[in-house]
């Protein structure tokens, strides 16, 4: 037992260790592309020990720049089976809540973190609902790429409101890739409104 | 031909070597740098129109240059007042190497049996002017079908009306082809039987089903699934069961395709922080990165027919058509574009172009960098899948 409480520490600190190191501030207005031949920035072996449980969400004291971490699963957590296509779409409930991406991440920026708490908030306040996220991405992939990148974005939006303590029964994901632009331009003004999710409340059919 | 007959010739420069000689010397002043075949010197005469453009079309991509009818190795004659009929002749030695007549079909249809029969001939592998294609089409961003071709864009057909998301079209033999549709609300596989229309479910698990990817022996099917939380490369039955997970990454995988011996995958990741190129055994084992020198981002690989060659999409500020040895090593860049698709020749290839919401189809020879417009479908055409069956 007492072996694994000081392993248990041990995981918090090196979360926090991560958690620290990897909240430094990007410069505004850039576009971070990728290095050519750079190292492995997230584990790039197949996992060799046992898969753990989601952990909770450990807020981390950063000075000015606090954000709470999202601790992923490594193998994420599986989307949901539900069939809610019985549900009425309301499209304008989030509109304001569209969370935006860096060229080519699918990680959830920690400036955009708020959209995602308040629809959150919300859902807490609206029990039977169900929630549609759409993952979407400029241009710059090719279709495939974008297909598969879409859908990641999708679900690291839907994990961040799991490891708050929604349902994740309740999140379904779909990825559209770069086929429906909110903005058609093909410029970085365009591109950067493109790569987003946009979330759907589902109302149950009778509400 | 021995080496030294050409070099011989070459040093002398002499005419009185006899004409014979001329060839060689040919052959040997083409030789590509990527070790494809030579292009054959031929010159096409009698024919017209529709016949005509056709034929010298076809023959472009099976391994062939036109030249003129005295610097040519073999003349190609004949006629196409009522139905076709040529000959091929060796222009030195007198040799007939085929002659033939075709009835029936459109004028198109004899253009691209009689250079499909050229091909056998001269270059003994089968030709490819008679084969088909599959792409998306659409008129809007975020809708398109699935259409059937000729390889050169003609006679393009339908394959689906359904006012939706149609993706990623994949051969499974000459009849079926497998994609994936939004139609039903969230993008699920389907194998499609195109003599009937009939459709059948083969992937709809919860989240992405996607990228279907048939294995040339017919038996196994690759795609990309997020059921288990991220999109992953999984494997399975052609019927979309028996279904196993190849990859375990936090990042998303993409665009898998077989190797001609059906026994290793290769697919895009972006488990390093950027995408590139995996190889994989179909059984399952860690995957191996595919070096792409020179191309940093590599995406939408596809493996030639012949086992050597992964053509791929590099991701600069343009789209680039590239080419690696399939083991890995140096890239060559070939021409701006994406999502190339090797026919069976392993030879041409075919590829999108152009900004999203309108781009077009190219063929492409990859040895002479010979190219060719697909004529438009609708406004935008891409995806395209080479039916190797």
């Amino acid at each position: 037992m007492k072996h694994t409480r000081l392993l248990a520490w041990l995981a918090v600190a090196l979360c926090l260790s991560v958690a620290v190191s990897g909240c430094k501030k990007k410069p505004q207005g850039v576009t971070p592309l990728p290095k050519p031949g750079a190292p492995p920035v997230t584990g790039a072996e197949t996992p060799t020990g046992p898969v753990l449980p989601p952990a909770p969400t450990v807020p981390v004291e950063t000075g000015t720049r606090a954000a709470p971490v999202t601790i992923v699963p490594e193998t994420g957590i599986p989307p949901a089976a539900g069939d809610f296509s019985k549900y009425r779409e309301d499209r304008d409930r989030f509109k304001a809540e569209t969370v935006y991406f860096d060229f080519d991440k699918s990680n959830i920026r920690p400036d955009q973190r708020h959209k995602l708490d308040a629809i959150f908030a919300v859902m807490q306040t609206l029990p039977g609902k169900a929630l549609k996220i759409e993952g979407h991405c400029d241009e710059r992939g090719t279709e495939a790429y974008n297909q598969a990148l879409g859908e990641r974005r999708a679900l690291a939006a839907r994990e961040y409101l799991v490891m708050k303590g929604m349902n994740p029964a309740l999140i379904v994901t779909i990825s559209y890739g770069e086929e429906r632009p909110a903005d058609p331009g093909h410029n970085e003004a365009a591109w950067a409104k493109n790569r987003r999710c946009e979330f759907v409340l589902l109302v149950p059919p009778g509400e | 031909m021995k080496p030294w007959i050409g070099l011989f010739s070459l040093l002398l420069g002499a005419s009185w070597l006899a004409a014979q000689t001329d060839r060689d010397i040919d052959i040997y002043r083409y030789t590509d740098p990527l070790g494809f075949p030579p292009a054959i010197a031929v010159a096409v005469s009698g024919f017209t129109g529709d016949v005509e453009s056709v034929l010298k079309s076809d023959l472009a991509f099976m391994g062939f240059r036109h030249t003129n009818a005295d610097q040519a190795q073999y003349l190609i004659t004949g006629n196409n007042s009522t139905s076709l009929e040529g000959r091929v002749v060796d222009r030195i030695t007198r040799a007939v190497k085929l002659a033939k007549a075709y009835t029936g079909g459109s004028s198109r249809a004899q253009a691209h049996a009689f250079a499909d029969d050229i091909a056998l001939a001269l270059t003994g592998r089968p030709g490819i002017a008679q084969t088909k294609i599959a792409f998306r089409s659409g008129t809007r961003r975020g809708q398109s079908e699935i259409y059937v071709a000729d390889y050169d864009g003609f006679n393009a057909r339908a394959a689906t009306q359904d006012g939706s998301l149609n993706v990623a079209p994949c051969w499974a033999g000459v009849a079926t082809l497998y994609y994936c549709s939004y139609k039903p609300g969230r993008p699920q596989v389907f194998a499609h039987h195109l003599p009937t229309g009939n459709r059948q479910p083969v992937a709809a698990h919860p989240g992405l089903n996607t990228s279907p990817a048939v294995s040339p022996d017919g038996k196994r099917l690759a795609l990309i699934l997020s059921k288990d939380g991220n999109p992953e490369l999984y494997v399975a039955d052609i019927n979309g069961t028996n279904l196993r997970r190849l990859t375990r990454t936090p990042q998303e995988e993409s665009s898998p395709c077989w190797a001609p011996d059906s026994k290793t995958i290769c697919f895009v990741s972006r488990v390093s922080g950027v995408a590139a190129l995996y190889t994989i055994s179909a059984e399952g084992g860690s995957p191996q990165r595919l070096a792409t020198v020179g191309a940093p981002t590599p995406t939408e690989p596809d493996w030639s027919p012949d086992g050597k060659w992964i053509a791929f999409t590099a991701l600069t500020r343009e789209f680039y058509v590239c080419l690696v040895p399939a083991t890995g090593g140096k890239v060559t860049w070939l021409v701006a574009g994406e999502d190339p698709s090797w026919a069976p020749n392993s030879r041409a290839l075919i590829y999108a172009h152009g900004p999203a919401g309108a781009k077009r189809l190219s063929l492409l020879d990859v040895p002479t960098r010979h190219r060719k417009d697909l004529p438009r479908v609708l406004e935008s055409e891409s995806q395209p899948a080479w039916c190797r069956w």
